[in-house]
């Protein structure tokens, strides 16, 4: 039957990727018929029981979502009913915030580059055997990723988790001393990272690029972390946070427990720090500039597998941010301000390490939290991940299926996806005819 | 003559319905991580590896809770597969918080999150490991503490009991010198009746404790209850604040307006 040379490449287990999911390609006489990202992760639901709910709530309960990235989704959602309330936070509770979430990207983006992402490029299954070849840039990894959790734990009260946000504010400014304990970890993370970028410069990248909206949160003089004013696009897109849902829409396939989002008119789109770095550049500290450049790093990137550099050069960032945060921090006079709820609906952006994760809640005027939107930086990504799963395949056919697999579990890794996040979202399952 | 070289234990790490959280405190534990990889076999660990050694298993750690007809067959081929069992986390100790929908109609969650429910497969429930297996150890929090989670590791594989306090995290509090938050500023605290573990980091960031770690052996919720009554927390509050992490726990799910 040489005519129906079809095959199946199918992980029914993606590994190092943060929650479940599965991967099926079809391919069928040379070319790729279907691409699947199956996201079987269990749904659980949050939209549904955050009804009911009362508004100062949704931070801690929206931030068992994901124990990758709590603090995203606990800034969200906080800033969401903030800015319903008719609350901005600022000064020195705004910097916290923000010192807190640069803790969070330290040891999301360490524990991507290190223990998820690298040992694709090296050719180990894990950090462990990375560990035996490898094992100072293995202990710099866990040094710089210990860095991130110390502040999680200084600023927030623990790594996973933390408890110290509330509406209107933290529950409890921490003094300059205990922000003081932080530096000398930091000092020493901040040499790792640096050495990172050229590190991760260095790896074997396929030839592979993609053209497609790149999507970041912004404030000017400011890399987009803990919020922004607008949302802007690569393709002149510039929106404020509430005008989001009138430029983006997510729909159901039935192969995936997450949704799918479309930028209306323009199709797929991408968010994270491919995103960021070409939005953002200009926003970055010195230091981290002068990273990029040092390993010939220029926005914008357009290779997704090259995003491994473009994270480092971002923990750099992270890193330089949080010393310079500490440094400039004072005590403020109260650790939050009193917020009244109010009838209406509120709209809450930040960038998760992964990308801009949306908040959207309406509540009455008790602070019943009476409707719940979220979109994870996972489901706006997913069709931009299928896309570049169907063009690696077809440019790699010559493979074998075993390396062509694990292609595309790699293809799939460079967008650091958090699948417990986009369940609302993974399987590889590759079928040649 | 140098002895044999010794087996190492096999490890395994399973998820089902969870945040992936509890799993990543052992990833967390980074000046250890490279030292419990020497000791034990990280023989199944997806989060981490995409190498699987086949089992049996001398301990796995089961996080997260069973949501799905697949998930309700796949505990059992766990069980049948570990030595030993241990769950970690609120999931997988009491259902997580998406056991919030024990107490809702499961086709309005649905529809209400996905607008094509047909899609959706799921159970009306949301129920721990041990509604379904035997389970040898339970750890809790949401999140769990990475060095109770440690201890346990540990504990599991010498063959003794990890030496865990089931008391309230009242206790720790003490311990640590935090002024306490009820008393001295009214501060609605559910410390009293939660099992201890996390080291009471809430009250030390000024605010109630809200009952992660479920409820410790043997509390009083109905006393604790007629307290925040008492100090004028509303009848809502009350209901809400039990009914979060560990809402099917036992007291915890019959507490505020429902019994207590």
């Amino acid at each position: 039957m040489a005519e129906s040379r079809t095959k199946t490449i199918r992980t029914d287990t993606l590994a190092r990727v943060e929650g479940e999911g599965a991967m099926h390609v079809r391919i069928e006489s040379g070319r790729v018929t279907e691409v699947e990202l199956r996201i079987y992760e269990p749904p659980r639901f949050f939209e549904a029981f955050l009804r009911g709910r009362d508004f100062s709530e949704a931070i801690d309960i929206t931030s068992r979502i994901c124990g990758i990235c709590p603090v995203a989704y606990q800034m969200s959602a906080v800033t969401a009913m903030e800015s319903l309330c008719g609350v901005e936070v600022s000064g020195p509770v705004r910097e916290l915030r923000r010192l807190l979430y640069c803790g969070e990207w330290i040891e999301s983006h360490a524990l991507h580059i290190f223990m998820l992402h690298a040992p694709d490029f090296l050719g180990f299954d894990s950090v462990v055997a990375m560990a035996r070849d490898y094992p100072q840039v293995v202990a710099d990894a866990l040094v710089l990723k210990k860095a991130g959790n110390e502040i999680m734990r200084v600023v927030g009260g623990r790594e996973i988790h933390p408890v110290n946000m509330r509406v209107g504010g933290v529950h409890r400014a921490p003094s300059k001393r205990e922000l003081s304990t932080l530096v000398p970890g930091l000092e020493r993370a901040r040499e790792i990272a640096l050495a990172a970028v050229p590190l991760t410069a260095g790896l074997d990248f396929p030839d592979y690029e993609q053209d497609v909206e790149l999507v970041a949160l912004a404030e000017p003089g400011r890399y987009p972390i803990d919020r922004g004013v607008t949302i802007v696009s690569s393709a002149g897109l510039e929106i404020t946070p509430p005008e989001y849902p009138e430029h983006f829409v997510e729909s159901h396939v039935p192969w995936s427990h997450a949704l799918h989002s479309q930028h209306i008119g323009s199709g797929n789109y991408l968010v994270g720090p491919l995103a960021r770095f070409a939005t953002a550049y200009d926003e970055l500290t010195a230091l981290a500039r002068e990273a990029a450049a040092g390993v010939g790093l220029r926005p914008p990137e357009r290779n997704p597998f090259r995003s491994i550099v473009v994270r480092a050069v971002e923990l750099v960032h992270a890193v330089d941010e949080a010393l310079s945060l500490i440094a400039a921090y004072e005590e403020p006079d109260a650790p939050a301000v009193a917020v009244e709820p109010r009838a209406g609906v509120g709209h809450g952006v930040s960038e998760a390490p992964r990308g801009l994760l949306y908040h959207r809640y309406e509540i009455d005027a008790d602070g019943t939290i009476l409707d719940a939107t979220i979109i994870p930086p996972t489901s706006q990504n997913q069709s931009v991940i299928e896309a570049d799963l169907r063009a690696v395949v077809e440019s790699s056919l010559d493979l074998g299926d075993d390396e062509l697999g694990r292609r595309c579990e790699q293809t799939i890794r460079n967008y650091d996806p958090c699948i417990s996040c986009a369940t609302h979202f993974l399987k590889l399952d590759v079928q040649r005819c | 003559m140098s002895p044999a070289p010794r087996r190492r234990p096999k490890l395994a790490v399973w998820k089902f319905a969870s945040c992936d959280g509890c799993q990543l405190s052992l990833l967390d534990c980074e000046d250890e991580l490279l030292a419990l990889a020497g000791e034990v076999e990280i023989a199944y660990f997806p989060e981490a590896s995409s190498a699987t050694v086949r089992g049996p298993y001398d301990l796995s750690l089961v996080e997260g809770s069973i949501t799905t007809a697949d998930d309700r067959e796949r505990i059992l081929r766990v069980r049948s597969t570990s030595r030993r069992l241990v769950t970690i986390g609120a999931c997988a100790t009491a259902g997580g918080i998406q056991a919030l929908r024990n107490f809702a109609d499961i086709d309005d969650f649905v529809s209400l999150v996905y607008a094509q429910p047909q899609y959706i497969e799921t159970l009306a429930t949301s129920t721990p490991i041990s509604a379904h297996v035997a389970v040898d150890f339970e750890l809790h929090g949401c999140p769990i503490d990475k060095y109770q989670l440690l201890e346990v590791i540990a504990a599991q594989l010498l063959g003794r009991r990890p030496q865990i306090a089931s008391a309230s995290v009242c206790t720790e509090c003490k311990r640590r010198g935090t002024v306490c938050v009820m008393v001295a500023h009214g501060t609605a605290c559910l410390g009293p009746v939660t099992h201890a573990g996390c080291g009471a980091i809430c009250p030390s960031f000024n605010r109630g404790c809200y009952g992660c770690f479920g409820p410790m052996e043997t509390p009083n919720v109905g006393a604790l209850t007629r307290r925040l009554r008492e100090q004028g927390e509303p009848e809502t509050a009350i209901d809400r604040v039990f009914h979060t992490f560990n809402a099917t726990a036992e007291p915890f799910a019959s507490a505020g307006s429902g019994g207590g």
